[in-house]
């Protein structure tokens, strides 16, 4: 039988531009391709600026995580210029990463990946008195009667009957793939609707330390939201006990809806416990250092740096940053001179050459290179990152809260860890995650206060802060596990100035193209792993795989550099 | 930001007839116009006829278009501060294309973006976040196999009304930085035909988007623009001027260093590189998400995000006042503050919208009334001084 060429473009509910082609036959996937359609080349533009500003610029590569790569900048630049931030900083940044990593996987589950399970339509034909009994053994969630219900689904009935779906046109509503009863199909749009409320909210909590979001702002050796309890213009109680609601109310939503809501839904879709899997390596570098300690100090991160290779969750490989390669085959780059297995970042090089059709185009996947994503690999293998690659690792570790919550979804759901390795799996460790960081707020928020009850207020170190106390050459790194996989930014400063600068962004690995050897990257390998294609013109399985992943593709950002020179050419993307 | 489930506005129906359906009461219509016309600097006695006009709305078809970008504007959007407002403002509109938040995808996505295009011909009102890159016949963006600019030009062809929201669309933000290496440019750089609101800043405020829609919906005109076509409603006055943090400058109090015993006093952050004196930008009256604080109220300088070219015009950003014409960095507060005094006030003759915004009711309570400058607007040697470096 002949296969079916496939497109999705755009892939929508997700941050950036991103191309799916796929190769259907007999209702399953048979191959499929990734491309990043977005190229923007922020890493030249760093060239020849001051350091301390390259927070706010390289944050700009991505507003919805919108924090990341401001502290990986920052903490690239601390690392090149041997500073050590006050732990009352290290806590605020620990903050707004920990609360935008919840926030973030919130919006991600109910306004983007939400879609995929729920059958808005479905609910009209909800029981609203049963809806609310089904939601009030789930979790006691004040919002659970079978009133509030039923208010929610008129209003959907009338939505529906205007025919002014706005965003909600031409979904796949009735779709054999959606499995949910109409009740559970109820709760999650009227969580949809909560969360819309709630995200907002939770959110303001960078407002307080950084001024706005999205894009706070940040610093480098710390944090510029100064603390004094007896000014009104800076951290002072009242400003606390707004940041110590934050944290509760977000920690409420997350185990009293989004928690029993992703493990109900997951319910109902168990048999996506064996599709999508994919690539199975796995790659974190870690997040949350303790205060009084870094980054780099891999014994005091909450979520641990690691490898788990070959789905063998019986053994954490210790990560080497000497091992990553990237390879361009199949990107629309070109090396020069370099080796087959690709270039070291530090010795990368950034020389576009698009050699796709001309637009409007048809379809690439004819084409040998396909995309602005280079092929990153560790150790000649792709790698996957995320939020379950970041709970395979503290798992295999030995992560006392991520053992026992991993521990809870499978006995819940009835399933074995090897269901972890999914497009199931994937969802579910997101959860997982949120659960474990929005707790964790309450003791990092519990540090802070005890500090500053102690007399310590700084947020800043000042003793580099002046050019003239730098190095003529410097070079440092910064890492962090965003919301969606291990990111790393690299800085090398001369003179003052920035003369090279790099990042390697999640997206990156998970967006792969394929590469030398042909083994495809992560996004790829998972729609060729077990994956049902019912019906080629309504794509919802592959909207479900790849929303798993929570695709970010702004940070297809590598350098640009016409001459080629490896002094100002180093690659980025994500 | 969009509730569609929760106020569905029927087709045919006017926005009094769908208020009155879902049980908002008079009072609290008539509190919302009064709300929304103190965003837009409006007389109180003006209410009224801002209700009435609101009354009678029909629902309009809005497009969204993003293109070269990081999403940030979107999340703004996503965060409009007044639950209750936001809810009513953006139920104003039937949102036919957002790729961030709509359900379909790939083909289905597109031919609902083609449907209401053809069915809202000339009606439509289009906002596009993101820049159009124009280098190598516009490769380094493509949706839908198509080029941004492409879409773009589609798009506005059969469009009412322009905004480029945010930094991207304004004139290409961090992308365009020298060397802009992919030739980005704002929306106005492509469309020519029509006005373009720029809604400035890297992201804008959420409520300066939805003010804007809603001052075409109700007037039938766009706000009246200042010179980078940036509505005088939310960038007619200078952050400077609005500033929480005014008198210290005024009084010669600033921060040296971050964190010192200044900054815990919340001074002036002038001397740390605040870009305030040369920013138009409604932050510190509108506030961030909910009014909670805005950068300088947290303690760090203003970027300056709201100007054109602030990427390379702004930076360094720690420095005083960079590239600004009218003083050097080494000049002192006081130059300063008197060369601003001097070119102050041809621009707020021009604009005249300094009045209502300090009409406005979340106004920082002195904040425009410390200083001996008083509020000026944007004098034409800043302007020249941008476009020089351009």
């Amino acid at each position: 039988m002949a296969r079916t060429k496939v497109v999705v473009d755009p892939i929508t509910r997700i941050e950036g531009h991103l191309r799916i082609e796929v190769q259907a036959e007999n209702g399953m996937i048979a191959d499929a391709w990734a491309s990043s359609t977005q190229f923007r080349g922020i890493e030249i533009i760093m060239n020849g600026r001051d350091p301390r500003d390259a927070w706010a610029f390289t944050q700009r590569i991505c507003g919805v995580c919108t924090v990341v790569h401001a502290i990986a900048s920052c903490r690239a630049v601390e690392d090149a210029l041997d500073i050590t931030i006050p732990p009352n900083a290290t806590i605020i940044r620990n903050l707004v990463h920990g609360m935008q990593t919840v926030q973030d996987h919130v919006i991600h589950f109910y306004h983007l990946h939400a879609l995929d399970w729920v059958d808005v339509v479905s609910a009209l034909k909800a029981d609203p008195d049963r809806a609310g009994q089904i939601a009030r053994s789930l979790s006691p969630w004040p919002n659970n009667s079978g009133t509030y219900f039923k208010a929610v689904q008129e209003k959907l009935q009338k939505f529906v009957s205007s025919g002014q779906l706005g965003i909600f046109t031409n979904g796949y509503w009735g779709h054999p793939a959606y499995k949910l009863p109409p009740e559970v199909n109820l709760i999650a749009v009227a969580h949809y609707l909560e969360a819309l409320d709630w995200q907002r909210d939770v959110i303001r909590l960078h407002t307080i330390f950084g001024g706005k979001n999205p894009h706070p702002n940040f610093l480098v050796g710390g944090m510029a939201s100064a603390i004094n309890l007896d000014d009104t213009g800076t951290i002072n109680a009242e400003r606390l006990s707004d940041i110590k609601a934050l944290i509760d109310k977000a920690l409420v939503f997350v185990e009293q809806v989004y928690w029993p809501d992703l493990l109900a839904i997951a319910g109902f879709y168990k048999d996506w416990a064996s599709i999508g899997g994919g690539v199975p390596n796995y790659l974190a570098v870690g997040m949350f250092p303790a205060a009084g300690s870094d980054f780099r100090d891999i014994e005091h991160l909450y979520f641990p740096r690691g490898i788990i290779l070959d789905n063998d969750l019986t053994k954490v490989v210790p990560y080497d940053e000497q091992k990553v390669r990237e390879e361009v085959m199949h990107s629309w780059y070109e090396y020069q001179g370099a080796p087959a297995e690709g270039l070291h970042p530090y010795e990368g090089q950034t020389v576009p050459n698009y050699t796709g059709p001309k637009p409007p185009w048809t379809f690439i996947q004819d084409q040998e290179k396909y995309t602005w994503m280079k092929a990153p690999r560790y150790d000649g293998k792709p790698m996957e990152v995320g939020p379950l690659a970041r709970m395979l690792v503290a798992y295999a570790s030995g992560h006392e809260g991520v053992k026992a919550l991993v521990g809870e979804a499978l006995g819940k759901l009835q399933v074995g860890p090897a269901a972890l390795f999914s497009t199931l799996g994937r969802t579910a460790a997101r959860a997982i995650e949120t659960v474990l960081v929005a707790r964790k707020m309450e003791d990092w928020y519990d540090d802070l206060v005890g500090r500053i009850k102690n007399g310590d207020v700084a947020t800043f170190n000042d003793q580099k802060w002046d050019p003239s106390t730098w190095p003529a050459t410097a070079r440092g790194y910064g890492y962090l596990d965003a919301a969606r996989g291990a990111l790393g930014h690299w800085v090398e400063i001369q003179n003052g100035q920035i003369s090279r600068y790099q990042c390697v962004v999640p997206s990156t690995w998970n967006c792969s193209p394929r590469d030398a050897e042909g083994q495809k990257g992560p996004y790829e390998a998972s729609l060729v792993d077990n994956h049902p294609l019912v019906k080629p013109d309504q794509p919802i399985e592959i909207l479900r795989t790849i929303h798993s992943f929570d695709p970010c593709m702004a940070c297809g950002v590598h350098v640009l550099d016409a001459e080629g020179d490896l002094v100002t050419t180093v690659k980025v993307q994500g | 930001m969009y509730f569609p489930l929760t106020d569905p506005w029927e087709p045919g129906a006017t926005l009094g007839e769908h208020l009155h359906s879902r049980g908002v009461s008079r009072r609290d219509f008539l509190q919302f116009c009064g709300e929304m016309g103190a965003i837009l600097g409006l007389s109180s006695l003006l209410t009224p006829k801002l209700a009435k006009a609101l009354e009678q709305l029909q629902r309009p078809s809005v497009i969204w278009l993003s293109l070269q970008e990081c999403t940030g504007c979107t999340e703004s959007a996503l965060r409009t501060s007044h639950p209750t407002i936001g809810d009513l403002v953006l139920n104003l509109i039937s949102l036919d294309y957002q790729e961030n938040l709509q359900a379909a995808a790939g083909s289905a996505a597109e031919s609902a973006l083609q449907q209401a295009m053809k069915d809202h011909h000339g009606e439509y009102v289009l906002i596009v976040t993101g820049s159009v890159p124009l280098a190598e016949g516009g490769i380094y963006t493509t949706i839908g196999g198509r080029t941004a600019r492409d879409i773009l030009e589609e798009a506005a062809a059969g469009a009412a009304a322009v905004l480029a929201v945010g930094a991207c669309a304004h004139f290409g933000s961090v992308q365009a930085a020298a060397p802009n290496p992919t030739r980005a440019v704002g929306v106005d750089q492509i469309v020519k035909d029509k006005p373009v609101v720029n809604i400035a800043g890297c992201p804008p405020i959420a409520d300066t988007i939805t003010a804007t829609v809603v001052h075409y919906l109700t007037f039938g005109r766009l706000p009246d623009l200042d010179y980078d076509h940036r509505p005088l409603f939310a960038y007619g006055a200078r952050i400077h001027d609005q500033c929480s943090r005014r008198a210290n400058f005024d009084a010669g109090q600033f921060v040296k260093a971050f964190d010192d015993e200044a900054a815990r006093k919340a001074w002036c952050l002038y001397e740390v590189g605040c870009k305030g004196p040369a920013t138009f930008s409604p932050c510190p009256i509108f506030q961030w998400n909910g009014e909670t604080s805005w950068p300088i109220g947290a303690g760090h300088p203003c970027l300056g995000c709201t100007e054109r070219m602030f990427w390379d015009t702004m930076t360094p950003f720690y420095q005083r006042m960079p590239k600004v014409s009218g003083f050097g960095i080494e000049s002192t507060a006081d130059t300063i503050g008197a060369a601003l005094a001097v070119g102050a006030t041809a621009g707020v003759a021009a604009h005249a919208v300094v009045t209502g915004v300090n009409r406005m009711r979340h106004r920082k309570e002195g904040a425009s009334g410390s200083g001996g400058g008083g509020p000026d607007g944007g004098s034409a040697s800043h302007e020249e001084d941008r476009h020089g470096q351009d």
